[in-house]
């Protein structure tokens, strides 16, 4: 369906109305003299930029309202480049606008589809040479031709194997085994429990062969959170109370939900809060999911005392840490 | 003979009698700042805090808070609490130094409590490592107060506050003794040479100019990319809209 | 002749006799390129690349890709004695001791973010005004893989410096890729080469970011400027503007000094952005290990979006016979997105399917005369807003005293209500826009002038609108549903009813529009 009016002859484009730079020699010199300035001050930038690449040192700072205290150098450089490629521009769109010629000009647009001969001799020379190829009569070729093409696309998978080792039961293991002394971090000291306040947050690390090179593997999953409140304030079942010790409650600092560090403890509400997607535990039962993206509670480490009186864990995490993952058994 | 041995007798009398005076006066300008800091604590605080304060459904406790805390919590204007909303936050504070320091001491002498840090315990410069600091920041103080000290959201409407502009002894203070929902941070976890660290390390962020031009915060990329939508392709759209302008 | 034109001469001699193309080179210097400043989103885009490639090439000069662990001395004193890779200890190298070197940084940096900014504004404008229509659909397609390849390559390039922000982006990223049923940790395990973050990722992320994704995106890219080259370039309706014609400036010397001026202007302001505003200051984040973590921890805001919708995510697992499948991460930000970019790619088919238009459009069209459309694209804004909103919802709390609990609960909500909103009043808007077109084409303009006539009414004086807006307020074409008899000319029942009856549902509600100006209508007010 085409316009209801009658279609105009697409030859007629708006009459040209002169610009004044067209008509008036005054405006067409200022227009020029526009353009030079324009491109003058793009010679002043790139010298800028040179001045302060070579002779600004880059312990010099200057004050700039709002901005305060910046580095010279890094800025010299910066509006220096600035301008002398801004000004390049501009002085080139203004030359195109006033100086340049206005008039606007018409192509044709052609159909796209290709004519029916066309289209017919490119049917014939595509039959002509699949005829060439004879694919159906020629039934071993064919046969012995699915063969290698089907064996050879294996090869490039196969290559990129030694990518990564196999999961395997990676995801399920940490560092903290029956005994492990809780480190702090930084600093890897063994804790005692009349170290801790009540209201005390401290982050720990379990105490392994090399404390100075600890994986960035094994830090993704070791850090624990040990929290310590008064025992009454707790709501826990007998199991989960009887890993804690006077008190004192430790759970993975590894969200449950993506990995973040679990670590925004409020100490008036007792809620651990996740900065990444604002899951929030609660401390008091178990780091249940109280609000947030996050399903499952972060796991507890059952944590007790050794014969001198540092915290040590009881046994190793009774789950996987971390965020979930297909093979994980979550019952 | 008779008279040298009464004088000397008198003398000596006399000087005992007022090193007595002394002690009993130390002891009564102890004893009249806290209770200074009692009548004070009567007026302002007791209406929450309770006659004794041992505390009331609105307000905790202050037994065995120690003078830290007053210090903190009086010094930063926190107390007296403005409005009961979500948590107390720093303003101008009411007390003066001399008032505040009476409050310390009377809340002080109701029960041991962590003590407000001296001079010589605060000199940061001598004392703390700024890189080991910022470490110790970003482990323990970073997850509520953002990577540079600048604040952060917690549940509810609760926030933790911008460390910009905070005294060191505040800083110190609030780290032993977790004020609201702040952890406490005793000192067998975070050694006091620690706490000096993080003390140096907030310090230098925050004399630290900004290196790469206006950070529109030091928050992050929210407003990176806030900027890039409003100020770069604003500015783009009005050099484009002025090129393909004709020109008159 | 003078001495240049013999100079010139000779050198076009010694090509043409080689290659002949001077019948070609002269069809390309007169070919046209319509002007409107909407079109220069795409040359924000193309030379926003250029720029990436310029100040990318140059970090990688001084770039050590590798997670190896070593300890700092450089300039930056907050950081001397740290342990960290040589990836983040390289980018401090770059920032404080190269020349120029944090310059570059921010406009390699501030060039991707502008660049995807370009890309939405310009795929916002392709949608709103019809431009991806035949025979423009696989350009459409075209570039919704480059808005996604964009994304990837933002994605993998603020990842480099290996910083405590990025870092946990990356937990992130290898959290939703763990996720995937069946293949999860194998796919996480075979890219990070082990357990996250593992030592291998770094290096591999960097071969995709310089060499393969920017190959990808020169092929693509030049795929997609050579389609606008041969099928030109669409324009606004107007007088003279046909469907079989193209009016503009030709390329040589107007478009060629303009478009490469506006190069320069692109090049200019994204450097002046970066010596005045600090963008990824990776020296107070720190380096990344994954113990740690910052409050306000955001993904640039080409990913905030998703982040945002992870955000409001219910938390659904299924635990089941052994094994978890986390919902509350794999529809945020595998599935929603799946079908947001599959529908946005096929989209051009979709509705021709609605319309059941097969031609040709080279006519672009005013949003508000396709109001379905309209409506349908700001119902998708809207939705992409309220994921970025959720996406900074504690940086809201934090800087309007909200909470973040509250913020999160209009999300979760609202992400269900305003779209539907939103394309209610967008539709209605758009109609009353037609009806004052109507009025502005029957009765003129409303020049605010009241005149009493002498038996004492008060009318207003309308002027007449010029001829070229009287034109453009009339090309448009009356949207017609589409007729599809469930029963054809011999009686027989189509097959398909139900496809069919959708598609005329949608069809209808696709056409709803206010009645153009008849040539009728016309003629009686003219004499009126």
């Amino acid at each position: 369906m085409s316009n209801e009016l009658t279609p105009i002859d697409d030859s007629v484009v708006p009459a040209h109305a002169p610009r004044a730079t067209d008509v008036n020699p005054v405006s067409e010199k200022r227009a020029e003299q526009q353009v030079a300035i324009l491109f003058g001050l793009s010679g002043v930038g790139s010298l800028l930029l040179i001045y302060s690449y070579i002779f600004v040192k880059d312990t010099v700072f200057i004050f700039i309202p709002i901005m305060g205290n910046q580095n010279a150098q890094q800025l010299g450089i910066g509006i220096g480049m600035a301008m002398s490629l801004f000004f390049i521009g501009i002085a080139a769109i203004h030359w195109a606008k006033t100086l340049m010629p206005d008039k606007e000009i018409v192509n044709h647009r052609h159909e796209f589809r290709s004519s029916d001969e066309d289209r017919a001799e490119l049917v014939q020379t595509v039959k002509e040479g699949v005829a060439g190829v004879q694919l159906g009569r020629r039934k071993l070729i064919k046969r012995s031709l699915g063969a290698a093409v089907g064996l050879f696309a294996l090869p490039p998978v196969l290559l990129l194997r030694d990518l990564g080792p196999l999961p395997g039961k990676k995801l399920e293991m940490t560092n903290w085994k029956a005994g492990t002394r809780l480190l702090t971090d930084p600093g890897n000291r063994p804790i005692l429990a009349s170290d801790l306040e009540v209201g005390s947050v401290v982050q720990v690390l379990p105490a392994v062969e090399d404390l100075e090179h600890r994986p960035l593997s094994d830090i993704a999953k070791d850090p624990v959170l040990l929290i310590r409140l008064r025992p009454e304030e707790f709501q826990l079942e007998p199991d989960r109370l009887a890993m804690t010790h006077e008190g004192i409650i430790a759970f993975s600092k590894i969200c449950s939900h993506m990995g973040c560090a679990v670590a925004l403890y409020e100490q008036t509400t007792k809620h651990l809060l996740c900065p990444c997607h604002q899951s929030t535990f609660d401390v008091t039962r178990a780091a249940k999911v109280i609000f947030g993206p996050a399903a499952r509670p972060l796991p507890q480490l059952d944590i007790t005392v050794d014969a001198e009186g540092y915290l040590v864990a009881r046994a190793p995490f009774n789950e996987a840490v971390g965020p979930s993952f297909w093979e994980r058994n979550s019952q | 003979m008779l008279l040298i041995f009464a004088l000397l007798a008198i003398g000596t009398t006399f000087s005992v009698a007022s090193a007595t005076v002394k002690e009993t006066q130390s002891v009564l300008d102890r004893s009249a700042s806290i209770e200074e800091g009692k009548q004070i604590f009567l007026k302002g605080c007791s209406s929450c805090h309770g006659l004794n304060a041992e505390g009331a459904s609105i307000a905790p406790s202050l037994i065995g808070v120690g003078a830290a805390s007053v210090d903190f919590q009086v010094g930063t204007g926190r107390m007296p609490m403005a409005d009961m909303s979500t948590q107390a936050m720093r303003k101008a504070p009411v007390y003066n130094e001399e008032e505040t320091a009476a409050l310390a001491a009377y809340v002080a002498s109701l029960a041991p409590g962590p003590a407000i840090p001296g001079e010589s315990e605060l000199n940061y410069e001598r004392d703390g490592n700024a890189a080991e600091g910022g470490e110790l920041f970003r482990n323990n103080c970073a997850m509520c107060h953002n990577f540079a000290g600048q604040g952060g959201a917690l549940s509810q409407g609760k926030y933790a506050p911008t460390l910009m502009g905070v005294e060191p002894k505040h800083i110190y203070e609030a780290m032993v003794t977790g004020p609201q929902s702040m952890p406490v941070f005793s000192d067998k976890t975070i050694t006091a040479e620690e706490k000096l660290s993080i003390i140096k390390w907030i310090k230098s962020a925050e004399a630290e100019p900004n290196l790469g031009g206006a950070t529109m915060g030091r928050i992050g990329p929210v407003t990176e990319g806030l900027l890039a939508w409003v100020l770069g392709l604003g500015l783009l759209i009005g050099i484009a809209v002025w090129l393909t302008t004709r020109a008159r | 002749m003078t001495t240049t034109e013999k100079k010139i001469g000779t050198a076009a001699n010694f090509v043409d006799e080689r290659l002949g193309a001077a019948k070609w080179v002269k069809k390309s210097l007169n070919k046209v390129f319509p002007d409107h400043w909407t079109f220069m989103f795409g040359e924000v885009c193309m030379y926003s690349f250029i720029i990436l490639l310029l100040s990318g090439t140059f970090l990688t000069f001084w770039f050590d890709p590798s997670q190896k662990e070593v300890v700092y001395n450089g300039a930056y004193e907050p950081l001397q004695g740290l342990k960290m890779s040589a990836a983040y200890a390289s980018t401090l190298n770059i920032s404080f001791e190269v020349r120029g070197g944090l310059l570059m940084r921010q406009i390699h940096h501030w060039a991707a973010n502008i660049f995807m900014a370009a890309i939405v504004a310009h795929l916002l404008r392709v949608f709103f005004t019809g431009a991806f229509r035949k025979p423009r659909e696989f350009n459409w397609i075209l570039g919704i893989l480059l808005l996604t390849l964009g994304l990837v390559e933002g994605l993998l390039g603020y990842s480099l410096p290996d910083d405590l922000l990025s870092g946990t982006g990356l937990r992130i990223t290898s959290a939703i890729i763990q996720a995937i049923p069946v293949v999860g940790t194998y796919a996480s395990f075979f890219l990070f080469g082990g357990e996250f973050p593992g030592t291998d990722f770094i290096p591999r992320i960097f071969t995709l970011h310089i060499l393969i994704i920017p190959g990808i995106f020169l092929a693509v890219i030049t795929i997609h400027v050579m389609l606008v080259w041969y099928q030109k370039h669409t324009q606004f309706p107007g007088v003279g503007r046909t469907e079989n014609n193209v009016v503009g400036h030709p390329i040589l010397p107007v478009y060629m000094a303009k478009a490469g001026g506006f190069f320069f202007v692109v090049f200019g302001i994204t450097a002046f952005i970066s010596a005045v505003a600090s963008i990824n200051p990776i020296w107070l984040y720190g380096p990344y290990t994954p113990g740690q973590i910052s409050a306000g921890s955001q993904p640039d805001w080409y990913m905030g979006w998703l982040d945002g919708l992870v955000r409001m995510a219910p938390p659904l697992e299924t635990h089941a016979f052994g094994h978890t499948i986390s919902w509350n991460i794999l529809i945020p930000a595998v599935i929603v997105p799946g079908i947001i970019f599959t529908g946005m790619a096929l989209y051009p088919f979709i509705e021709s399917w609605i319309t059941g238009d097969k031609r040709e459009h080279h006519l672009l069209d005013r949003p508000r005369n396709v109001p379905n459309r309209t409506a349908l694209g700001v119902m998708s804004i809207t939705f992409v807003m309220i994921s970025l909103i959720n996406g900074g919802n504690d940086i809201i709390a934090t800087n309007f005293d909200l909470s973040i609990n509250q913020i999160m609960w209009f999300s979760r909500i609202g992400i269900f209500i305003l779209p539907p909103l939103a394309f209610i009043i967008t539709k209605r808007l758009c109609l009353s826009l037609q009806r004052a077109d109507r009025e502005l084409l029957l009765h003129g303009a409303e020049t605010g002038r009241l005149l009493r006539l002498p038996h004492g009414e008060f009318v207003e004086v309308h002027a007449p609108i010029s001829p070229e807006k009287a034109y453009l307020l009339q090309s448009h074409e009356q949207l017609v549903p589409l007729e599809i008899e469930d029963v054809d000319a011999r009686g027989v029942r189509r097959p398909g009813a139900l496809k069919n009856k959708l598609q005329r549902r949608l069809s209808k509600a696709h056409a709803v529009s206010v009645p153009k100006v008849t040539e009728q209508e016309l003629k009686e007010i003219e004499n009126h």
